[in-house]
């Protein structure tokens, strides 16, 4: 009688406790939301909206890059091509060829899914450092190809005449609505990586970073499924790349380099690895501040170099979570 | 639930024909044969450095022979890949504990069964109703097999925060959620107490009423000796001898190997 008593007992807490998270991330999504709302339809300065909408843009990349590094466990040096190829594509096609951007946006992401599977197929089977090198060579070529192919590209002189997005009588030439723009395409962003990561891909890809020996022991294609989350990182990485080129209506191969990539990967770090917030937490505070920072750009990168060595050596799992520790030790003493 | 009679008459799940592993110029298995009828529990023993564990990988594939075959229920498995041997009804556990630390216990079952699973990348994001349907039908399973193993009360617990020996049944519970025709323990004893191992044991007897066949790797005699149906003893690569636990125990090569010529 009792153990019924006791399995009912249990089966009810784990049903609310179910019901909790589901709770807590609605509360979460609905802060997230009304913040945006609030910074958009108030903000009237157009170079802090303008900041912000960068934000969005590098939130999107990080993102991405989040659910291979923080979630596969896999190092990508080269990210930054695939935001550059979401860039180039839509510049291209809808500058050059004056395809409508909608349709571009569907090549860029296509071209940069394919491209990332090509790459992906042998690369992914390395692993660690090799990884590194494998993506960073091909960071370096598809910025060549940025740079040498002038007569597509525009070259190192940039490509101008990216034409500004509209959908129906509205146009996203004004500050306002491409940060409303561009914070949507986060929030969708940020609810498939939910989604996923609460799926049974989610669980076999959060089983690999945990120990891949015994995922590839349970039957998980463990190749197959860093492939596909290459694939999807790649694909966000191009969706930012557009909004990027839509927005800034002119780009060129520095936007691209690998500076950009490391900077994709510290955001990814500092923030917190394997945190959906986190990634937020990153892109913002690595695109606020070379602003902030204005007074010292010669001394940026050692501002930055510094800011990475003290998170890495008093919370090494990144800000969110470091800031989460702090606050659970707080809330235990209290007790 | 009806289980295979031990013994006869039945074809084999399991047949090792003349399996050869070298790892640089040591013979890690030298022409090791074997078969294992359905529904028994075969233990596997012999002294450290035997090659019991090398045996294990190359059964699931984590290693390719250079010599001989695995048939696994009728199939040569020499072409298939790890996950494949898992879906044909392959499962395992480690010598150490290789849970999903940071994941509760419910999710590491659930990864168990991903190949049993079929929702994808397309199935996460849009969440159609199949998706749903199949996510609600792996929870109650998972927690079927938690309940089994008595471990529910550990169910939303991160695996890599319960003691060892719970840890050690989890890996048994992960490992029957893909439902398993041949279920492979590497040493499942080890690290458990007395009251543990005990426990272990029973738990090994309900798997077996499952009609799920095992073998086993064991240092633990009693134990061992206690739950196997039939016995494989390694030495340095080669099989030493196969037989019941009581033949094994009077077997002369047997002594001589553990106990030291002489």
């Amino acid at each position: 009688m009792y153990a019924l008593a006791d399995c009912f007992r249990l089966k009810r807490q784990n049903g609310s406790d179910m019901d909790d998270n589901k709770i807590k991330n609605r509360i979460e999504h609905a802060v997230f939301i009304c913040i945006i709302l609030v910074l958009g339809l108030f903000t009237q300065n157009t170079y802090y909206l303008q900041i912000m909408t960068f934000i969005g843009i590098n939130t999107l990349l990080a993102l991405g890059l989040n659910m291979l590094i923080g979630y596969a466990g896999q190092i990508s040096l080269g990210h930054a091509a695939f935001y550059g190829i979401g860039a180039y594509t839509t510049a291209i096609l809808s500058g050059t060829f004056g395809i409508s951007p909608w349709l571009s946006l569907l090549c860029a992401i296509g071209v940069a899914v394919l491209i990332a599977f090509v790459v992906g197929l042998p690369t992914l089977r390395l692993s660690g450092y090799y990884l590194g090198m494998g993506t960073l060579g091909f960071g370096m070529i598809v910025n060549i190809l940025f740079r040498e192919w002038s007569s597509v590209t525009g070259g190192s002189s940039g490509f101008v005449g990216i034409p500004v997005l509209e959908a129906g009588k509205v146009s996203f030439m004004s500050g306002q609505n491409y940060f409303f723009l561009v914070w949507g395409v986060v929030l969708g962003a940020i609810l498939m990586c939910r989604r996923i990561l609460a799926s049974r891909m989610g669980r076999a890809l959060r089983s690999i970073h945990d120990g891949e020996k015994a995922s590839l022991a349970v039957g998980v294609n463990t190749h197959y499924l860093k492939l596909q989350i290459f694939m999807f990182s790649a694909s966000l990485g191009a969706v930012a790349g557009f909004l990027y080129a839509h927005f800034v209506l002119f780009i060129s191969p520095e936007s691209f380099g690998f500076m950009v990539s490391v900077k994709m990967v510290t955001m990814v770090v500092i923030g917190g690895m394997a945190s959906v917030w986190g990634a937020l937490l990153g892109a913002s505070l690595l695109t606020l501040l070379p602003e902030v920072l204005h007074g010292f750009a010669e001394y940026e990168m050692i501002v930055f170099g510094l800011i990475l060595m003290v998170v890495m050596i008093f919370m090494p799992q990144g800000l969110t979570r470091g800031f989460l520790d702090m606050y659970e030790k707080a809330r235990k003493k209290r007790q | 639930m009806i289980s295979p009679e031990p013994g006869h008459n039945n074809k084999p799940i399991l047949a090792v024909s003349s399996l050869t592993k070298m790892f640089g110029g040591v013979k890690a298995q030298d022409n090791i044969s074997f078969s294992i009828q359905p529904g028994i529990v075969c233990g596997l023993i012999g002294p450290n450095g035997a090659g019991k564990t090398t045996l294990f990988n190359l059964i699931t594939g984590i290693y390719s022979p250079d010599e001989g075959q695995v048939v696994f229920n009728g199939k040569d498995t020499r072409k298939m890949t790890v996950d494949q041997r898992v879906r044909a009804g392959i499962a395992r556990t480690f010598q150490h504990v290789e849970l999903f630390g940071s994941m509760t216990l419910l999710e590491n079952v659930l990864v168990g069964m991903h190949v049993r699973t079929r929702s994808g990348f397309w199935g996460a994001v849009t969440r159609l109703p199949w998706v749903i349907r199949e996510e609600k039908e792996a929870v109650e399973k998972a927690e079927a097999l938690l309940e089994f193993t008595g471990l529910m009360d550990y169910a939303h617990h991160p695996a890599g925060d319960l003691p060892v020996g719970r840890q050690k049944t989890a890996e048994i519970a992960r490992a029957l959620a893909s439902d398993p025709l041949l279920l492979l323990l590497d040493e499942p004893a080890a690290g458990l107490n007395a009251v543990e191992t005990e426990a272990l044991g029973k738990l090994i007897e309900q798997v077996k009423k499952r009609g799920v066949t095992m073998m086993l790797v064991e240092h633990d005699m009693s134990l061992a000796m206690g739950i196997c149906d039939k016995m494989i003893v390694l030495d340095q690569g080669s099989k030493l001898a196969e037989g019941t636990p009581r033949e094994i125990q009077n077997n002369e090569a047997v002594m001589a190997a553990y106990l030291g010529q002489g």
